[in-house]
């Protein structure tokens, strides 16, 4: 290293004189900024003061003691403040003794280190060059030479049956992984299922997550329910089709209710249902204002307006949230009328609404 | 008495003493007074109670008519500035003097907590009053106020039902227009309870057919216990999730790593 022609053999690393030409450069301006190259060399005080060095060596030592100490101190924390089954008060003292012992530990070793190097270790600056990227010119000869020799031993080039034959079945192999890939997609056409959920003609609305079925006299006004269709549990997926069909159910003074045309069977006595999941990116909307009758999605703020079908009065959703028809049957019990008319939640390429 | 009589009037008066009818008629007044007292005491400890709740209503009209009247009507009957109370029954008014939203300070947004306006007796008595209006909730059972319901079930009631405007860990949270989700910490089991089962300005209500007082039971056992035991995790900074926690993130750990990187590149000096 002490040689100032060039790297000594076996080092990478070499003093630094003057910047060298950068290799692979094309082109090379006339008013290139020149390297001014490193500032000179000032001595550092532990270079020149002895009593400094020791000081420094001792407080490098002083952060390796103190990394020590964490490391104990981490395993004597763990046998003295052990957790406790159900008492979480040890769980949070054992949680943040142990992280402090951990930290102090690695911490120590790391600023110790560093402070080493900064204080004590050799203080020059220095550059590390990469190596050429083009070989040497045996080296390239060589390969060259190689490939010659194979060409005429396997005839590559002069047996064309062989080789075109090797290309088709290189161009053939990928395509067996395209069948097992594909497995990977939905079995099934995902538009459809994105299309329709589990509810249906007479599928009992039931309250989350117990799956009791409600009657119509339950929903007091002011009231809201967070439902499930009440076959959600027999289904063989009950949380995909969860996470299409939840609706919340809300009930109003009737008269607060302004109905489009083609809805006004869609209501029972004020109590209206919609679906649960942002037309926007489909978060739950839930956050029910009863006295403004606002819904707000906590994610981005949009705002549907219940007494208008869930119209988007404030916010990033587009469309209004999907209402669920709904009607009661013989017994009482609410009951949806249909599947939603349109997809719930968020926009898909196929969706044409 | 009798005996006196006898003995002075005897000779005159025969056998029979003028005055024993009298005396007769005394006894048996008494043997009949004593005996309707014996048999009505039961019926006039309830008529001295029944005085009592009257007294109550007859308290809580005043105090109405007092604080209350000048926004609600002097029958409670609402005005622009104030809804109705009739049927809110006593919860409602347990719920909303007991916490000092009402009365409120001035129009806003919502009403917000402040200190207690009111002795307990005086809400007690305004409540009483007001449930005198209409059939509405009562003021909930102590059974159901202990904390000692199903604490899993509670959590899972509580994220399903509340978790969406109350945060998951009951800290609260914004709504729209100013209106915000109170934190639910430090809050009495009995106020939780009147806050879902009235439904307290933009909240919506909980009646019993939605949740079952044995799950509201289960919901106010979640709330204590979060509110007894502390997060394993360290310090919460307030429950927010991410915005406090990312803040904290980048101003610190952020700030930590750079000083680091600062300290590492400069020269010793």
């Amino acid at each position: 290293m002490a040689g100032t022609d060039g790297a000594e053999p076996g080092t990478a690393v070499e003093r630094h004189e003057q910047a060298p030409l950068p290799s692979g450069v094309a082109v090379i301006s006339d008013d290139r900024v020149e390297n001014p190259g490193f500032p000179p060399y000032r001595p550092r005080v532990s270079d020149t003061d002895p009593v400094k060095e020791r000081q420094n060596e001792r407080r490098i030592f002083w952060l390796f003691l103190a990394s020590m100490a964490g490391s104990v101190f981490a395993v004597v924390a763990y046998i003295v403040f052990p957790i406790h089954e159900g008492d979480m008060e040890s769980v949070r003292l054992n949680n943040m003794l142990l992280g402090l012992g951990f930290t102090l530990g690695l911490l120590g070793i790391g600023f110790g280190a560093v402070h080493w190097s900064k204080s004590l270790m050799d203080g020059h600056d220095l550059v590390e060059l990469r190596h050429e990227t083009r070989g040497k010119p045996e080296t390239v000869a060589r390969a060259a030479e190689v490939f010659t020799l194979g060409n005429k031993e396997s005839g590559f080039t002069r047996r064309k049956l062989i080789r075109n034959g090797l290309l088709g079945a290189l161009v053939l192999a990928p395509l067996s992984a395209v069948v097992i890939f594909r497995d990977f997609a939905p079995a099934e056409d995902p538009v459809k299922l994105l299309k329709h959920t589990l509810w249906d003609k007479g599928v009992r609305l039931a309250r989350d997550p117990n799956g009791v079925p409600i009657k119509a006299s339950d929903v007091t006004i002011g009231s809201v329910f967070h439902v499930i269709p009440e076959n959600l549990h027999e289904s063989s997926h009950p949380l995909e089709e969860k996470a299409k069909a939840a609706v919340l159910l809300m009930r109003l003074k009737p008269e607060e209710l302004q109905v489009s045309e083609g809805r006004e069977d869609w209501n029972y006595n004020g109590i209206v249902a919609y679906s649960k999941i942002c037309t926007h990116v489909g978060c739950p909307v839930a956050l029910y204002e009863r006295q403004t009758h606002h819904l707000l999605c906590p994610c981005h703020q949009s705002q549907f307006d219940i007494t208008r079908e869930a119209a988007v009065i404030f916010g990033p959703a587009k469309r209004p949230l999907p209402q669920l028809p709904i009607t009661v049957d013989e017994e009482g019990y609410l009951v949806a009328r249909s599947d939603f008319q349109e997809p719930v939640g968020p926009s898909f390429w196929e969706r044409s609404l | 008495m009798a005996t006196t009589a006898h003995t002075s009037r005897s000779r005159r008066a025969g056998r029979r003493s003028p005055l024993a009818s009298g005396a007769l008629l005394l006894i048996g007044l008494l043997a009949t007074g004593g005996a309707y007292t014996a048999f009505t005491a039961g019926s006039s400890a309830g008529a001295a109670s029944e005085t009592q709740v009257t007294k109550l209503t007859e308290e809580g009209e005043k105090l109405f008519a007092a604080n209350c009247a000048s926004c609600h009507g002097l029958e409670a009957q609402g005005t622009e500035d104030g809804p109705t109370l009739i049927g809110v029954g006593a919860a409602a008014v347990d719920f909303q003097v007991g916490t000092g939203r009402m009365p409120m300070a001035a129009n806003g947004p919502q009403a917000e907590q402040k200190p207690v306006q009111f002795t307990e007796e005086q809400i007690a008595a305004l409540a009483a009053w007001v449930a005198t209006l209409g059939p509405g909730p009562a003021i909930p059972d102590d059974r159901y106020l202990a904390g000692d319901g199903d604490l899993a079930a509670g959590a899972e009631l509580f994220r399903i039902n509340c978790a969406m405007c109350h945060n998951v860990a009951g800290a609260g949270g914004a709504l729209t227009e100013g209106k915000f989700a109170p934190g639910l910490m430090g809050v009495s089991s009995k106020h939780i309870y009147e806050a879902m089962i009235t439904g307290p300005q933009n909240m919506p209500v909980f009646n019993d057919a939605n949740i079952t007082p044995e799950d509201k039971s289960a919901i106010i056992t979640y709330l204590k216990y979060l509110e007894n035991n502390p997060s394993p995790g360290g310090y919460e900074l307030g429950s927010l999730g991410p915005v406090s926690e990312g803040l904290f993130v980048w101003i610190f750990a952020l700030g930590g790593i750079v000083a680091i990187t600062v300290w590492l590149t400069a020269k010793s000096n």
